[in-house]
């Protein structure tokens, strides 16, 4: 019997060290977890309101969208609309977990585990954000991204940066690799490498340059179009990469801040792809731990009923026709499917044989689950693990909307034998990044004609584009373009739906 | 492995500010009319408190490529008595279905809370009332103490002590006054000295020193110092201002709310430029009252009109409450210019001697019915009594006023114009 982590709610600093201690224990030993170095900083309600608005990232470049979201989550936090997150956890090496100082120790113990060991193995062993992120430099990176921003503030002015980074801003869903490229980012030498370009271009200038007579322009047939697209590295879906590497009439500073907001949007990437695996693991992980450290007797009764209220307040699903509904919770997903994943491993049926043969009653839980965080996303994990079992607990359906469809909309499967399969595959679609964004790449630009920037929307399941919302962001990256811009959105057989061509706004007094 | 538990809580907060402050600049004109829209159905003195607004989002959107129509496929949790091959209808239930993972900014309305602060200069950013009659501040300064620096001369309890013992320290060193531990240290060599001829000389050179000490005081009268104090003016920073008001049965509505206006605009400038400002609120017929600002601005009230009671009644109140000496009294009076035609001459007596000496500013406003129509018509009484007192001198504001819209340039109108005479008069 080991002595109580803490005593009714209160908590100061030798508490939390206790109780990581504690965490840590169990995470390492039973869970066999991986983790970065912890950071646990306690901080208050409005500096959790603070860490909202940049995204949570503890230092980030000024923007005025950062000041419209904090103004807009204080209104609702006062009008007590919202309650603010017990926990705010950062992908970097160490992982710093904010906690908010008004949880009762319980809570603490709970976010701990939560944050410190289920996120953070989550972020040092996925493959997505192995490939994506670096996590050891990311905040070097954001620490160089607000002195340069703030540099160029200075030296170009702070209209001009605020449009160069709104534009950037409206682009930042499509600007991001997609498919793992060369090599991982590094952010720290991408840091020196941008200080070491400006300083080359800084040494080798020369005025007399401008004045050398420069030789005929190439002729129109010298560049064939097959050439030209793949000298532009077309079709190409990384718009603000496009932008960065091939807009005309860029400063250099405007394209180094294209990169940075291209590099955050790439940061984030993984995270928007395993939303449910994230929020499940570290459910899995502070359940498992603070249900141990309550067998070992170092949670009382009292408090681990606490607990397990907030545990089922994070993990309840409310039904389709609850006026609570808005989608899966992927607390609750995530949750359910890694505990089921335990059962299939521990207590298999025949059922779960049939369909998971490779982990059915193999026994050992946690290497199966530390297998699946390291090698899945959303998607895919969905896609595999989503159990029959669960399906009937969640009572899944499958809906299909068609508009064209006079009678209403269609109930395509539903949880029993022949729907299993497609209700599965269907809810595995609806987490899949690369599904629910627009797919939008630059197909083609006539460099040598009207430097017209040619754009495809791909129109899957005939869903267009938001008209508005569209028009205005063509408009911005027609600013950065400098020329005119089409978008073309096309459907599988390549016909036209819908075109829109939105010219550049002119520069007032070009610096 | 090691574990960092950082208490950050005590780091400064407000990290948000600049971001904030930025997006105050970006949604300023639209920020600004909600301040104005806000404070319209507020009362006077709340009127600074800050408070929620609410901007259309226009122009404050942040754009992305969003898709939206089409087929669309969904899993729901929750199936009661569905099976594959229903249809449902599209209505009501249908529709609540496509709430999906929500667009926090699709609301097209955003609102969210200024401080007080940043509401009042939002307010006043639009009124361009820059330092407005400080001059005019500066006449009624009292005067307050301040050191500076130290004097011969003082009564004992101003003695700077630190000072002056550090001008007899100076005065000792220069005037080389031996030591007191040199002195013993001689004393010391004498009684030890074993020959005779350098004793006499020891003890003479202790003599010489022992006189040099007495001629030279440890502290002379010289070197003592007093704290100076110097009177400067200070500014008043309390001001009271007077709302008069005619609400005799011919002042409308709409009058009261012009009014009602300009007062809330006056309090507002004036809370700006001093720490505590009180509002006194007298309203009048044929006679004066003090109310409250309720009663003042709403409440029922019938009778003819004679001005003059309202300036005997703020005279009094002045009299009693207010010494000018203490307060910068600030007077509005707002009426439709109608008055008894025999009250006059009183009137003006009692303004220009017992009213305007006394006041900061004094302004009357006229107020008109919406339309303008009054103007066409000669000038009512009261307007003429006071444009013949001005020209014979009296420091008056005056102005007319039918629209809502006029309130705000007129406000203004009536500072920049003051300040541009007196600069006229200046060279």
């Amino acid at each position: 019997m080991t002595e109580r982590l803490f005593e009714g709610a209160d908590w100061d600093f030798h508490t939390l060290q206790r109780i990581t201690d504690a965490c840590e224990e169990v995470a390492l030993k039973d869970l066999g977890l991986d983790v970065y170095p912890n950071q646990i900083e306690v901080i208050t309600a409005e500096q959790m309101l603070d860490a909202y608005s940049s995204v949570g990232m503890p230092l980030f470049y000024k923007h005025w969208s950062f000041g419209k979201h904090f103004a807009f989550h204080e209104a609702s936090y006062r009008k007590g609309l919202m309650g603010l997150a017990y926990e705010i956890v950062i992908n970097s090496s160490p992982c710093i977990s904010y906690l908010m100082e008004e949880n009762t120790a319980t809570m603490q113990t709970l976010v701990i585990a939560h944050a410190a060991f289920g996120h953070n193995h989550f972020f040092k062993n996925n493959y997505l954000f192995k490939q994506w992120t670096d996590a050891d430099g990311i905040l070097d990176y954001l620490d160089f991204a607000k002195n340069y921003v703030a540099t160029c503030e200075e030296r170009y002015g702070r209209v001009e940066v605020e449009r160069t980074l709104d534009a950037a801003h409206a682009l930042m869903s499509h600007g991001i690799d997609r498919y793992p490229g060369k090599k991982k980012l590094d952010l720290r030498a991408e840091e020196k490498r941008a200080g070491r370009r400006r300083q080359h271009e800084e040494e080798v200038f020369n005025d007399l340059w401008r004045t050398v007579p420069k030789g005929a322009a190439k002729s129109r047939s010298a560049l064939s179009i097959e050439r030209r697209r793949k000298l532009l590295g077309l079709p190409q879906e990384n718009l603000l990469y496009f932008l960065e590497k091939s807009a005309p009439r860029l400063a250099p500073w405007q394209r180094e801040l294209l990169r940075i907001v291209r590099h955050i949007a790439q940061y984030f990437y993984p995270q928007s792809q395993t939303k449910v695996m994230n929020e499940g693991t570290a459910t899995y992980v502070h359940y498992r731990i603070m249900t141990k450290l309550h067998q070992q007797g170092r949670i009382t009764d009292g408090n681990f009923l606490e607990f397990l209220g907030s545990h089922t307040n994070v993990v309840f699903q409310p039904e389709f026709d609850d006026p609570r509904f808005s989608g899966f919770n992927p607390y609750a997903l995530g949750f359910a499917v890694m505990q089921d994943i335990e059962r299939i491993v521990t207590k298999a049926e025949d059922e779960d044989r049939e369909w998971f043969p490779d982990i059915a009653g193999k026994g050992d839980v946690m290497g199966v689950l530390r297998d699946v965080w390291a090698n899945y996303r959303d998607e895919s994990f969905i896609g595999q693990f989503l159990s029959p079992k669960l399906m009937r607990h969640f009572r899944m359906f499958h809906l299909h909307d068609d508009p064209e469809e006079r009678a209403g909309i269609r109930v395509d499967a539903i949880h029993d034998e022949r729907g299993f399969r497609r209700v599965r595959r269907e809810l595995a679609r609806q987490h899949d990044v690369g599904f629910i964004d627009a797919n939008i790449e630059v197909v083609d630009v006539d460099l040598s004609g009207d430097r017209r920037l040619i754009l495809h929307h791909h129109v899957i399941k005939s869903s267009q584009l938001n008209e508005t919302d569209a028009k205005r962001v063509l408009q911005h990256l027609a600013d950065l373009w400098t020329y005119d811009v089409a978008l073309i959105e096309v459907d599988a057989n390549d016909k036209v739906l819908r075109e829109y061509i939105v010219s550049p706004r002119p520069i007032p007094a070009a610096a | 492995m090691a574990i960092h538990i950082i208490d950050r809580r005590l780091n400064p907060g407000g990290k948000s500010l600049e971001n904030r402050q930025r997006f105050l600049r970006r949604a300023k004109s639209l920020v600004q009319g909600a301040v104005k829209k806000t404070s319209q159905e507020r009362d006077i003195k709340d009127v600074l408190e800050g408070g929620e607004v609410t901007i259309p989002l226009d122009g404050m959107h942040e754009p992305r490529f969003r898709r939206e129509g089409g087929t669309r496929d969904m899993v729901l949790p929750g199936n009661k008595k569905f099976i594959e091959g229903d249809y449902l209808q599209r209505s009501g239930q249908g529709s609540a279905k496509d709430s999906g993972p929500g667009e926090g900014d699709s609301e097209d309305a955003f609102r969210f809370v200024l401080s007080r602060d940043e509401f009042v200069d939002l307010f006043l950013d639009d009124l361009e009332l820059p330092d407005l009659a400080k001059r005019k501040m500066a006449d009624t300064e009292s005067e307050g103490f301040q050191r500076a620096g130290y004097t011969m001369t003082g009564s004992p309890a101003n003695i700077s002590i630190s000072r002056t013992v550090q001008l007899a320290l100076a005065r000792r060193i220069a005037l080389r006054r031996p030591r007191k531990d040199e002195m013993e240290e001689l004393e010391a060599e004498i009684a030890e000295c074993s020959d005779e001829a350098k004793r006499a000389e020891l003890i003479s050179k202790l003599e010489k020193l022992r006189s040099k000490a007495k001629r030279i005081p440890y502290i002379d009268p010289l070197d003592i110092r007093y704290r100076r104090f110097e009177t400067v003016p200070r500014p008043v920073a309390q001001a009271v201002m007077f709302c008069l008001m005619d609400v005799s049965g011919s002042m409308s509505e709409h009058m009261k709310d012009l009014a009602k206006r300009f007062y809330m605009l006056l309090y507002v400038f004036l809370k700006r430029r001093y720490k505590h400002v009180e509002i006194v609120f007298i309203r009048h017929t044929d006679r004066a009252e003090e109310v409250d600002e309720q009663t003042f601005f709403y409440g029922p009230a019938s009778g003819g009109t004679l001005v003059s009671s309202a300036l005997q009644a703020m005279h009094e109140i002045v009299r009693e409450r207010f010494n000018p000496a203490d307060w910068n009294i600030y007077a509005a009076q707002a009426s439709d210019g109608d008055n008894s035609y025999s009250d006059g001459e009183l009137t003006g007596m009692l303004l220009t001697d017992k009213i305007l000496p006394v006041c900061q500013f004094f302004a009357y406003l006229e107020v008109g019915e919406s339309g303008g129509s009054a103007f066409d018509l000669s000038d009512s009484s009261l307007w003429t009594l006071y444009e013949r007192l001005r020209s014979s001198g009296a420091s008056l504001s005056m102005r007319k006023v039918s629209e809502r819209s006029e309130i705000f340039p007129v406000f203004h109108d009536l500072f920049q114009r003051r300040e541009t005479t007196q600069e006229k008069a200046a060279p």
